[in-house]
């Protein structure tokens, strides 16, 4: 059957193991060649409180979560109270029957690890293995899972799931097919972006710990050794993006991540990045603000900020990938842009891409690589030579051959300081060309995902992908996503949405930010749907208020 | 037109812009003799300076090296980025006291907490000069300044005990008004594996003239001082505490020891990373 789509959701208390389970439930999926896809909710706190992991299989890609669930896998009494309305009609609820009695199948999950001597923490491994029997999941697939991902303690994870198994009863309904097609690899966003930036040939990942941005920091310094990527946690943002600056300096392709918070400090830098013309790229998590906001959800509120961040005016660059796979894309091609331009690039993410769970083949053929024009060596090297398209041939430090001058202050063609109108006038105009050369590279077919032709179009940016393009495709709208917002792809949006009688725009603030960007390039927009609660759009939400706009 | 003068080929065509009887001069005479030296042993190319923002981040312009001339307080940072990306470069940091001990005070302590590879050249004149004269973080308590019409209100930091207790491996203070002396310390500065750190006296003529009073005060450390003993160099330390008052500046190497370098630690070798092998062994 190709119509297959089950959803779970895993719920408990932050320190149950949740995260985890999902995770290890989308890669069991996965591994049976399902399509997955993994949503997780948590507070801002490292014990207590309710977390909640949903993950979607199909037989067909999915990007975006449901919110009706098939099976509830109830760690505490909490999830049932708090989910029960989210369940589909032929639904199965499983709990602890050691801790708490529910209407649905309990097992008696916190009985059994006692029962070994687990660790406490193996009770999610109990659930995971509850899930699989109730679905008819073969017990070897789920211990072999559990050898991959769970290479510590795996004996006594393998010895709580299989009791647990073994008490749980068989399928009482739908059991989970299995497709012989390709196994995708399964990722999260942030570490599709790790491994965009590394593929075009990235060297130094420096960052300060900020949620949703972490776990970029996280996987280079679990796996910076393999990727040859320096991982460097300096005291604050500040010394964070002028470190990667620095080494950029001195030849190597550098990236930073962070949230709007952390942002704000490296304004100063992204600054100087555009009056020394340094290749830097900035990962911006965003979440939702102002300030501290709320700290472990998702926003697309910091568009207007990353646009105009830095005083003074200087061209940049600003991609938003909506999924994995243009995450990773994007990542690489931000890399790419940033050296050939000698630029600072923004790359715009948010908590749902960043940690959300996507199950897509990586373009790993087509990746951008970081070239840059590099000094010929004739004649006297001058940093800031003055060129067509803006663009000064590099050269870096210890070369015998070159004095590098590289500079905040403006300059002359040497790097050294100048204050003649002249010259900043000369200067400023130089690093401006560059906005042509992007313009033309960037205002591209391939910069902006469409799909479907008909009148009323569905246009979003970054992470409202996912449950975007579902909605598209079931009610027939023309999905359009702009990949690039600045330069603003003016006349390829115009392209797109050619014969478009009614534009819906739907993005995660409360202000419209994206609307409010295709209206000031003359793109009357019909309705704007927004959504600020930190929680991204759901298929089923979309769809709803979508129906709510007049056609 | 070249970078270089004809004369000169330390010298940029930049026209020095400090005040007459800048401490600057004696601080751009004892880097250049260093300079001079690196310059005839063929390794001039290997230098990057990185200066903040004040008087002091001129020097790079004076000078036809590699530079850096970064922003105010963040002359550490980037001095880091260059060191990590290509450890074969000399970087060699100047900073303003107002640079180093107020706008970059955290990245001072942590660069000696890690003890990176780089000379730190602090140009301590204890006053804003480019800003016209307000206190700094090392301006003596009473200091009238544009900012403090009725004196300080703060007493100063102690740099070289704050280095000293951050951790810092080597640990000098040089005096403008004595440039061979200076000289010999950077060159000891440079020659010296880990963190090295050098704050130097230096009177700004127009704002906080000081240069009657440093050469009174004055005295170079003698054979008598072990930079190896961590007590002595911080006794040695807190003899002056910056307060305009004492009897006795010392001037010369406080500290100097041997610790791992923090980049030894940290660089990964660079290679091409075979991605689809690590997607099938960690995504699939």
């Amino acid at each position: 059957m190709s119509n297959f789509d089950f959803s779970v959701l895993f719920g408990g208390k932050a320190g149950d193991g949740i995260r985890q389970l999902g995770q290890l439930w989308a890669r069991l999926l996965a591994r049976r060649g399902l399509r997955v896809f993994l949503y997780d909710d948590y507070p801002s706190l490292i014990r207590g409180g309710h977390n909640f992991t949903v993950v979607r299989a199909a037989e067909f890609p999915v990007l975006a979560h449901r919110e009706r669930v098939d099976l509830l896998v109830a760690l505490n009494a909490f999830t049932l109270e708090k989910h029960r309305r989210t369940l589909a009609e032929r639904n199965v609820v499983l709990f602890d029957s050691s801790t708490f009695e529910a209407p649905g199948i309990g097992v008696p999950w916190s009985g059994i690890v006692k029962d070994l001597s687990a660790p406490p923490i193996t009770r999610n491994t109990a659930a995971l293995a509850s899930a699989a029997r109730i679905l008819g999941l073969p017990f070897e697939e789920l211990a072999e899972t559990l050898r991959r991902d769970l290479p510590k303690a795996t004996e006594v994870n393998l010895e709580v799931a299989r009791k647990s198994y073994e008490l749980t009863p068989p399928p009482p309904g739908r059991t989970l097919p299995r497709s012989e097609g390709t196994v995708w690899p399964t990722l999260f966003g942030n570490e599709a972006l790790a491994l965009g930036a590394v593929a075009a040939g990235l060297r130094f990942y420096v960052a300060y710990p900020m949620t949703p941005a972490s776990s970029i920091l996280h996987y280079f310094a679990r796996h910076g050794e393999t990727l040859g990527v320096t991982t460097i946690h300096p005291e604050n943002e500040i010394a964070a993006i002028l470190c990667a600056m620095g080494a950029a300096c001195a030849g190597k392709p550098a990236m930073v991540g962070t949230s709007g918070g952390g942002f704000a400090l490296m304004v100063e830098a992204l600054s100087l990045a555009g009056q020394a013309e340094i290749p830097i790229v900035v990962v911006e998590c965003q979440r939702p603000g102002p300030s501290t906001g709320v700290p472990t959800y998702t926003m697309q509120a910091d568009l207007d900020f990353v646009l105009s961040a830095g005083h003074g005016e200087f061209p940049r660059v600003v991609l938003a990938p909506g999924d994995a796979a243009q995450a990773f894309h994007l990542a690489a091609l931000a890399l790419k842009l940033a050296w050939h331009y000698q630029i600072p690039v923004l790359l715009l993410s948010d908590k749902h891409l960043s940690e959300s769970l996507f199950n897509q083949e990586l373009p790993l053929v087509e990746v951008p690589r970081v070239s840059f024009k590099s000094w010929n060596g004739e004649r006297e090297y001058r940093r800031y030579a003055v060129t067509g398209d803006g663009i000064s041939p590099l050269a870096f430090p210890g070369d015998p051959r070159a004095v590098v001058k590289v500079t905040s202050y403006e300059h002359d063609s040497y790097g050294i300081t100048t204050e003649e109108p002249e010259d900043i006038v000369r200067m400023q105009d130089k690093r401006l060309r560059k906005v042509r050369g992007l313009r033309e590279e960037l205002d591209r077919p391939e910069m902006v995902a469409v799909e479907g032709d008909g009148e009323r179009a569905l246009c979003v940016w970054g992470s409202t992908r996912g449950a975007a393009l579902e909605v598209a495709r079931k009610l027939g709208l023309r999905y359009v996503q702009p990949l690039v917002l600045e330069p603003f792809p003016e006349t390829t949006l115009r392209k797109a949405l050619r014969g478009v009688r009614h534009l819906v725009v739907a993005e995660t603030n409360a202000t419209g930010q994206l609307a409010r960007r295709l209206e000031a390039h003359g793109f009357p927009v019909e309705e704007v749907l927004l959504r600020y609660d930190g929680r991204p759009f759901t298929v089923e939400d979309l769809e709803r208020r979508l129906y709510g706009v007049s056609p | 037109m070249s970078l270089r003068s004809e004369k000169d080929p330390l010298k940029t065509y930049a026209e020095i812009t400090w005040c007459p009887g800048c401490g600057n001069f004696g601080i751009l005479t004892a880097v250049k003799t260093v300079l001079k030296e690196l310059l005839v042993r063929d390794e001039l190319h290997r230098v990057v300076l990185v200066s903040g923002i004040g008087c002091h981040a001129k020097i790079v312009d004076y000078l036809a090296v590699n530079s850096f001339y970064s922003i105010h307080g963040r002359v550490l940072p980037v001095a880091w980025g260059l060191k990590m990306a290509r450890p074969e470069l000399l970087v060699i940091g100047h900073a303003g006291d107002g640079d180093a001990y107020g706008e970059g005070l955290a990245h001072l302590i942590f660069a000696a907490k890690r003890n990176l590879d780089l000379t730190f050249v602090v140009h301590n004149n204890s006053v804003y000069g480019l800003t016209t004269g307000q206190f700094t973080p090392t301006s003596p308590k009473g200091f009238k300044g544009r900012s403090t019409p009725k004196g300080s209100p703060e007493s100063p930091l102690n740099p070289v005990e704050l280095m000293l207790a951050s951790g810092a491996t080597f640990v000098a203070r040089g005096y403008a008004g004595r440039p061979r002396h200076l000289a010999e310390l950077l060159r000891q500065a440079f020659a010296h594996r880990g963190f090295a750190f050098v704050d130097v006296l230096q009177p700004c003529y127009t704002f906080f003239n000081t240069y009657d009073f440093y050469n009174k005060h004055v005295r170079e450390i003698g054979p008598e001082h072990d930079p190896k003993d961590f007590e002595s160099a911080m006794h040695l330390a807190r003899r002056w505490a910056y307060t305009y008052e004492a009897e006795e500046i010392p001037i010369g190497i406080f500290y100097r020891v041997s610790r791992p370098l923090y980049e030894e630690a940290v660089r990964v070798p660079e290679r091409e990373p075979d991605l689809a092998a690590h997607l099938e062994r960690h995504h699939r």
